[in-house]
């Protein structure tokens, strides 16, 4: 039996299921024990032993009625997007240039937008499998005031993990060496994760300062993943950051198979 | 299989492939022989259906690369020049993983890894990790790669390049026994004895054109002596340069090619011509008489040799 081609791009992608499963079948001890064991840290160090200091007014803490239970969702956010940024990175790196696996899965039937279909598939599954560990940790410390908010910030995560997922694996698409990571991670990630309102309210930030944490897609995530644990779900403002995160996914979407064609279709 | 006309290929305003003519028939075996950067790469790219073409016709199995891409990638196999295989898969993963792409069923895929790691004589290394194999392993494993879903034609762009000798006649032997079994090859070199033992056909290619066509044996025969006798002397004979040492012995021979080392000497009998040069009072200090090759061809019709 010869080979076909797939009927449709999510069929194509779906070929490739079994490429992700090998990859995740060696490394997935690794992983496990991280997305346990962090997410434990830093909710016992920043949300118990710092929380500990801070006199929690739920009127300055945008509801919350502990420290805790304010940085809790921050965390789950910021831990969505630092697995995507582990996933759309240096492994994106390595597959266009380092082991050039997307030139073998094109030489296949299937084409630049599948491959970046199934590994956004991917990102998605491990997201899904970390931020389902965080939220199990997180649960036994009663984080939690809405059990329904909790399980709708699910969902949430994997939203926001696309809405990073494809801008930044377009970026790495495009690089011709993996140097600018470092500076990605130092003056993206790092400054993402400190000031888009995972740690404290952004209406402490004054001015330009607050309107920039409120342009970033982590800011959103974190803010409705936050009305959804703390059971104040605001309809509208829901709405934007569902839409903003929507925007971003496609936008992103478009540029990284864009990118990665030109690199690779010559 | 192949059908190429006014074939080209640009990279902005240069032109890998300028135009040219290709017919591959069911069964055959053909090559493209050609120095780095003749557009061997770019044509094969292009007949792989992963580069578009930039003018001309290409059909492939009969279908356009430009339309039907996916059908046709589903159709042949590809062995690139460079490696593109999983290091940190095992070595029967990386068959296992790749049949899946063409959509081919697990166990059908399974059964068909163990066939071919078998043919490439890589069993006793299914489960090791690529990354502990040999370069000729590697290629092994990429050449079974590339047969997984039974390709009705197979594309080898330089099988053989980077390989030590006794790894490259390992290769040469699987590919000849696929050959052999009526697989269509069609395959890129630039060593002229890769392409002399496994073309039936072949065209050489020079500057993103095509300079000859033919079987390498009526290539030889069209296009060089029955053999060559190379004349090697000490740096630079009682001040003579190459060029006064050939003008010296140019009627002994129907064509004397001057090297930077040595001067070829294209003639029927190479032991006679060898003996004429002594005669003369010439002292080489190295000769060797041997039969023609497309080597001899390219250097004929381009005025280069193949590899520098």
């Amino acid at each position: 039996m010869t080979g076909t081609a797939p009927t449709n791009p999510f069929a194509g992608a779906a070929r490739l299921t079994d490429y992700w499963a090998t990859v995740y079948r060696r490394t997935w001890k690794g992983s496990a024990v991280s997305s346990f064991v962090s997410p434990l840290f830093y909710v016992v160090a920043m949300g118990v032993l710092l929380g500990g200091f801070i006199d929690a007014d739920p009127d300055r803490l945008e509801g919350a009625t502990s420290y805790l239970a304010f940085i809790a969702p921050g965390l789950l956010a910021s831990q969505a997007m630092t697995t995507v940024f582990g996933e759309t990175t240096y492994p994106v790196m390595s597959m266009v240039k380092w082991q050039r696996t997307y030139y073998s899965m094109t030489a296949s039937p299937l084409s630049v937008g599948e491959v970046i279909l199934s590994q956004l598939g991917f990102v998605v599954v491990r997201v899904a499998m970390s931020c389902g560990v965080f939220l199990l940790v997180m649960a036994p410390f009663g984080v939690f005031t809405s059990w329904t908010g909790a399980l709708a910030a699910f969902p949430v995560q994997l939203l926001l993990a696309l809405a990073f997922a494809t801008p930044v694996l377009g970026l790495s698409a495009g690089l011709k060496d993996e140097s600018p990571f470092a500076l990605i991670y130092r003056l993206g990630l790092i400054p993402l994760f400190l000031f888009s309102g995972a740690f404290f309210p952004v209406a402490n930030l004054d001015g330009w300062m607050q309107v920039l944490a409120k342009a970033t897609p982590l800011w959103h995530g974190v803010d409705l993943t936050r009305m959804l644990t703390l059971g104040r779900l605001d309809w509208s403002m829901a709405a934007v950051h569902v839409l903003y995160l929507v925007a971003l996914a496609a936008l992103g979407w478009c540029w990284a198979v864009r990118r990665l064609t030109r690199r690779m279709v010559l | 299989m192949i059908l190429a006309s006014g074939l080209r290929k640009s990279f902005g305003s240069f032109e890998a492939v300028r135009g040219i003519d290709v017919d591959v028939r069911r069964g055959e075996s053909f090559g493209f022989l050609g120095p780095n950067g003749a557009g061997k790469s770019s044509t094969m790219r292009m007949v792989a259906a992963v580069s578009p073409v930039s003018g001309g016709t290409l059909r492939i199995l009969g279908l356009d690369p430009a339309t039907d891409g996916p059908e046709i990638r589903a159709r042949i196999g590809v062995c690139p020049q460079e490696d593109t295989l999983d290091t940190e898969l095992t070595v029967r993963d990386n068959l296992v993983v790749y049949g899946r792409y063409f959509g081919l069923p697990r166990a059908e895929v399974r059964e068909r890894a163990d066939e071919l790691l078998e043919f490439v004589q890589l069993t006793d290394k299914a489960g090791a990790k690529v990354e502990d194999l040999s370069g000729g392993m590697k290629r092994r494993l990429t050449i079974a790669r590339s047969l997984v879903n039974r390709p009705e034609l197979l594309l080898l762009d330089e099988p053989t390049t980077g390989l030590d000798p006794q790894a490259r006649h390992v290769v040469w032997d699987r590919l000849f026994r696929l050959k052999q079994q009526g697989v269509t090859l069609v395959l890129t070199t630039h060593y002229m004895d890769e392409a002399e033992q496994l073309t039936d056909r072949l065209v050489v290619m020079d500057k993103g054109l095509i300079v000859a066509e033919g079987s390498p044996l009526a290539l030889i025969a069209e296009h060089s002596t029955r053999e060559v006798a190379e004349l090697r002397f000490g740096v630079a004979e009682e001040g003579e340069s190459h060029e006064v040492l050939a003008r010296k012995v140019e009627d002994l021979a129907e064509r004397v090619e001057v090297l930077p080392d040595r001067l070829l000497l294209y003639t029927a009998d190479g032991e006679e011509t060898v003996a004429q040069v002594h005669e003369r009072g010439l002292t080489p200090v190295a000769t060797l008489v041997r039969r023609s090759t497309l080597e001899d061809v390219f250097l004929r019709l381009t005025g280069r040799t193949l590899v520098d």
